[in-house]
């Protein structure tokens, strides 16, 4: 038993990937979990529009973050605020009375500014919950879902399936065929863009079917950010096969992708109550941008003008992760000076 | 015209796994590459098809639109049924319509696999497998066949079936180079070249390639005195350094020819 036990240790210890996943991995989880883990909003941007701004901004509690007054603003111009993600709690002063409005897609600032704002008297505020006013979880979570789903398939299955190449000895042969690598490439990557898109509208059409949860704005534009943020998933995904000799190291491989991508994307754990130390890894993840644009778009009807950010930051992941991948599945392909791991294999 | 390697030297980092091996596979005839496990086969093999950059040295061949190339675990598509492997590399390699159903019919039949069109090549047996392959790297009739231990780990009915094709497919007039650490297999090569740490150690026709043993290997009833000594069934073998005496042979076959000149190698470089 003994040495049974001796030689277990010593084929941990030469798996690295196992052996990181035993020690840092819970690590991560731990620090990352105890700082992000929390539903507790202690600060909500707000602005404040019409001629009793000032006065306003000075009255609210210190929970609403003031990030903009605009004494000129219409009630109009208060929505689109809102509309745009601006801010998470809008006043209106051009009501009588006052009006607050509430993003309620954002759940969880909303949840609590509408537990703040119903202590105010009626008579003195009036409080409107746009695009969730019921506050619905799963209005929020059915686009951020698509999301997740859309990275699923992206890492973990195409990683899968190009990996299997290679570990059967196919992609050797691939290599000797008159083949152009980019069609090898286009080939193999193809079938899974093509049935991560059926299953993106298939997702979106249950999640509006069954929770009945709205599709407000345009579906073209949320089909191009899809197209976009799926080259990203892709990119991953290849880039895992990659750097993976079987199957099971690009599972675990995908596992450490897709682990922030769920904790820190913003969809569970909002990222405005993350400390600062812990919400970048968030804004370095490709899901926090799609969710921020699926939700925008079905959510509030948002239009290019208000998202073009987040198009703009996925969009330049999409060139510079799948040029990567796309050079590296090239590398497996092409005639090339053996690399070490050949050296292995070769006889 | 004749393919191979010119001066052939591969690296990998500062391991060298191919130190200026030139090797000649001529139309109508197999050349056997033979060696054991690190010896260099399977990289001249993919430096032939082009897989491979060369450090110094050159390789000579039809091109890869021209080339048969049989991987050492067998290059088949195990979830793809045997026909679905046979369209993709018909289609890959330009084999279409009339053709291809001439020449799936023709290596299907070669095989044995007509009956077995709808299975999973992951399925079949891996003599089938090996054979399911051999027939994808002969689909479009390539001039230079290059074959990595095709029958390693085949049944003995599977690798005669084998050798009965790549003995066919030299008659029809194709080059083939194939890897194999099966000596039996090599003897019934044109040609072997047997190569030892990236070098070659021996070459020639199978039977001149006993006359070129450095020193000679002698039978003996009980085991010699020294290192150069070896159990062959009931009867023992020694490597001696020098020329064996008039009328004797220097190897009896290629077994005792590659082990002695292994011996040679060693002592040289002791």
């Amino acid at each position: 038993m003994k040495a049974m036990i001796l030689k277990e240790f010593q084929e941990l210890r030469r798996d690295r990937r196992t052996m990181a996943m035993l020690i840092a991995l819970p690590i991560v989880l731990l620090v990352i979990f105890g700082y992000a883990a929390n539903f507790t909003i202690t600060s909500i941007t707000t602005h404040v529009v019409g001629p009793n701004a000032a006065a306003v901004t000075g009255a609210v509690p210190g929970l609403f973050d003031v990030t903009g007054t605009d004494a000129s603003g219409t009630s109009q111009d208060a929505k689109d605020l809102v509309r745009d993600n601006v801010a998470d709690v809008v006043f209106d002063t051009n009501t009588t009375p006052f009006t607050a409005y509430v993003d309620g897609s954002s759940l969880f600032s909303a949840q609590t500014a509408v537990g703040a704002l119903n202590a105010v008297p009626s008579e003195q505020l009036t409080v409107e919950v746009l695009y969730n006013p019921d506050l619905t979880t799963s209005w929020v979570m059915v686009p951020a879902l698509v999301g997740l789903i859309l990275t699923f398939i992206g890492t973990i299955i195409t990683s899968i399936g190009l990996v299997r190449e290679r570990q059967t000895g196919t992609l050797e042969q691939l290599a000797v065929m008159p083949l152009r690598p980019s069609a090898v490439i286009v080939g193999k990557i193809a079938p899974y863009f093509i049935l991560a898109s059926v299953d993106m509208i298939v997702v979106t059409l249950l999640g509006v079917w069954i929770f009945g949860v709205p599709f407000n704005g345009n579906p073209w534009l949320f089909a191009v950010g899809a197209a976009i943020f799926l080259f990203v998933v892709l990119g991953i995904g290849v880039l895992i096969s990659t750097a993976s000799q079987t199957q099971a190291q690009a599972i675990q491989l995908a596992m450490f992708v897709l682990m922030p991508q769920i904790l820190l994307s913003g969809f569970i754990f909002p990222l405005s109550a993350m400390p600062a130390a812990i919400s970048w890894i968030g804004y370095c993840l490709p899901l926090t941008y799609f969710v921020e644009i699926s939700q925008g778009i079905m959510l509030r009807g948002a239009g290019f003008g208000s998202l073009w950010v987040s198009f703009a930051v996925l969009a330049g992941m999409a060139i510079v992760i799948f040029s990567a991948a796309v050079l590296r599945f090239r590398a497996d392909l092409a005639p090339r000076a053996p690399r070490h791991a050949d050296a292995e294999a070769a006889s | 015209m004749t393919w191979g390697a010119r001066d052939l030297t591969v690296r990998y980092g500062s391991v060298t796994a191919l130190d200026g091996v030139t090797v000649d596979v001529v139309p109508g005839e197999v050349v056997a590459l033979v060696g054991g496990d690190g010896a260099g086969k399977t990289t001249l093999l993919r430096a032939i098809a082009g897989a491979v950059r060369p450090a110094s040295g050159g390789v000579e061949s039809p091109g890869v639109a021209r080339i048969g190339f049989m991987p050492t675990q067998a290059g088949v598509w195990r979830d793809l049924t045997v026909d679905e492997n046979i369209a993709f590399v018909g289609a890959s390699q330009g084999v279409r319509g009339a053709d291809l159903a001439q020449r799936r019919a023709a290596l299907l039949e070669a095989t044995g696999l007509t009956a077995a069109t709808d299975r999973l090549a992951g399925d079949l047996s891996g003599g089938m497998r090996q054979k399911l392959a051999f027939s994808l790297a002969m689909l479009h009739r390539p001039p230079l066949l290059l074959l990595d231990e095709p029958s390693t780990g085949v049944d003995p009915v599977s690798r005669v079936d084998l050798w009965r094709m790549i003995a066919a497919a030299a008659a029809g007039g194709a080059a083939i180079a194939m890897a194999t650490t099966y000596l039996d297999e090599a003897e019934r090569a044109a040609n072997v070249v047997v190569l030892d740490s990236g070098e070659v150690l021996l070459r020639g026709e199978p039977g001149a390639i006993l006359e070129r043993v450095p020193g000679h290997v002698r039978t003996t009833p009980t085991r010699a005195a020294g290192t150069a000594t070896w159990r062959r069934g009931h009867e023992f073998r020694e490597w001696v350094p020098e020329d064996p005496p008039p009328g004797t042979a220097r190897a009896a076959d290629l077994e005792d020819a590659v082990v002695a000149a292994s011996l040679a190698k060693e002592a040289a470089h002791a």
